[in-house]
């Protein structure tokens, strides 16, 4: 049995808006930035915090709706999600060969300025 | 029922008309796992961002089976030629 309703519901969407914008650096991943649960967003936390980048973690694994609802509002299949500045910035690929490139530095260093 | 790693090649190809395809069953027992290095003129004037969503909508079906996928390298057929010869460095001309 699946469910082929959409999980991103109007309410959803709003909160969704409302997290990704009240925060410069949100990641949404598998546990928590002191406890990450997966190796992909254990990456990511790393990365940000090896920057001294302030950021927030939502934890998807304590909420199936929210889970399913972001892979919607972000187009995106798989967390962790990094979002900056309200924009989805990408997965852990991307995060990794943005830091590398220096690319990932800039941006948020933009970001925390504005 | 998992997903192999000819599906994801199959489907990244009919897709993807990629020039270099190159999938590594990552998986250690815990389900599909898959990293993919993928060469393709249709990258071309897109940002890694874009031609990772094009990696992913193509495999839209099998991603629902699939437990992680690492995209490590999504290059051009221009990019791809650079790499490979800035790591296979040709031995100076006789």
């Amino acid at each position: 049995f699946r469910c082929f309703a959409s999980a991103l519901t109007p309410e959803l969407k709003s909160t969704l808006d409302k997290v990704v914008t009240s925060n410069k650096v949100v990641v949404f991943m598998k546990g928590t930035k002191d406890f990450p649960q997966c190796g992909f967003s254990n990456t990511v936390v790393q990365i940000l915090k090896s920057l001294n980048m302030p950021f927030e973690t939502i934890n998807i694994l304590e909420n199936e709706m929210l889970r399913q609802g972001l892979k919607e509002y972000s187009s995106w299949p798989t967390f962790p999600q990094l979002y900056i500045q309200g924009e989805f910035f990408g997965g852990c690929d991307i995060t990794v060969e943005a830091y590398n490139s220096g690319e990932l530095q800039e941006l948020l260093e933009k970001a925390m300025c504005s | 029922m998992g997903v192999t790693k000819e599906q994801v090649e199959s489907s990244l190809v009919s897709k993807m008309n990629p020039s270099h395809i190159e999938v590594i069953d990552t998986s250690g027992g815990c389900g599909a796992s898959f990293v993919i290095e993928i060469v393709s003129s249709q990258f071309e004037g897109k940002r890694l961002l874009e031609r990772h969503r094009m990696v992913n909508a193509a495999l839209a079906e099998e991603m629902k089976e699939i437990h992680a996928l690492s995209i490590r390298k999504a290059l051009t057929p221009e990019q791809w030629k650079q790499q490979q010869e800035a790591e296979n460095p040709k031995p100076a001309a006789a």
